[in-house]
């Protein structure tokens, strides 16, 4: 099982930017000792599913050819780190470069309207030397991208809707 | 035209905000690795930082030949031959390749950057 942490997307521009939900509710296992009489979603998670939104984004662009991992957090910073249960956090991405061998985005964090962490997060794009090494079981990178919403709200840079590659492939 | 001075004073600031090192730390000479502690993913930071910085294009390769590094012209063994060697000065003019031609092992190949190079890099890129 992987740990998810973030929902869904709600935009979704190719190779340019997305933003993504995560809603934070009480069920969440780890928020009964984190910590206990008072749920906070660990930063560290928070931090996590910044990375897994942009993540999937230059994962498309690639059209899920190329090992995309977190190299990277150059800057970040929070403002607000009291995430309790019933927020929803609102993860904005934007693409700065984007290249064969890595990519660097920018992120922002808002609750309620209002900002609570910014920074840039910087993914190396792993050469044919992994190629043997799958980041995800046969079936999991489909049914986790079209989980996510990416082809319920993505479009191409030319603003037409993403086809799902899953349903062409043969 | 940015002197070479006020290019390293540009080029110090990415190094110290990328690599977290004191100012103090950060000389023409300083070699990225070895005494800035830099690491590879550090190397892609580091040239996005410089392109929007100085509204640049780095492109690949052109920090380290590495899209050269498979032809056996230039590597043999894993280390570079005395072609290799050359085509190395060639495409890092600033390089101080003295203790990197003793022994050289392409895994020691971004050893030899050091700020001079990132400097140089950034006043061609200038004109």
């Amino acid at each position: 099982m992987r740990w998810f942490w973030m929902d869904r997307y709600t935009a979704f521009e190719s190779g340019k930017r997305a933003q993504a939900i995560k809603a934070i509710t009480r069920s969440e296992e780890h928020l009964s000792d984190h910590f206990p009489g008072y749920p906070v979603m660990p930063i560290a998670l928070v931090i996590e599913g910044m990375a897994q939104a942009a993540g999937v984004l230059i994962h498309q662009y690639y059209g899920f050819s190329k090992k995309i991992v977190l190299g990277k957090i150059p800057r970040l910073a929070f403002t607000d780190v009291d995430l309790v249960p019933g927020d929803i956090l609102i993860y904005d991405i934007e693409v700065d470069y984007i290249r064969d061998e890595g990519s660097m985005v920018s992120v922002q964090v808002h609750r309620d309207g209002k900002q609570i962490a910014e920074g840039a997060i910087v993914f190396a794009h792993l050469g044919e030397e992994y190629a043997d090494q799958p980041l995800y079981g046969a079936g999991d990178l489909d049914n986790l991208v079209r989980a996510f919403g990416v082809f319920d709200v993505g479009v191409s840079a030319d603003g037409k809707p993403l086809a799902d590659p899953s349903l062409t492939r043969e | 035209m940015a002197s070479e001075q006020e290019i390293f004073e540009q080029v110090r600031e990415v190094l110290v905000d990328a690599l977290a090192v004191d100012e103090d730390e950060v000389s023409m000479e300083s070699t990225l690795v070895d005494d800035l502690g830099a690491e590879s993913i550090d190397l892609l930071d580091i040239v996005f930082q410089l392109e929007k910085k100085f509204n640049i294009k780095i492109n690949r390769g052109e920090l380290i030949p590495t899209e050269k590094l498979d032809d056996p012209q230039y590597v043999q063994e894993g280390k570079l031959t005395e072609a290799g060697l050359a085509m190395l000065k060639e495409a890092l003019p600033s390089a101080d390749l003295e203790t990197f031609s003793q022994n050289p092992v392409i895994q020691n190949l971004a050893k030899v950057l050091a700020v001079r190079d990132l400097v140089y890099l950034v006043s061609t890129k200038l004109g």
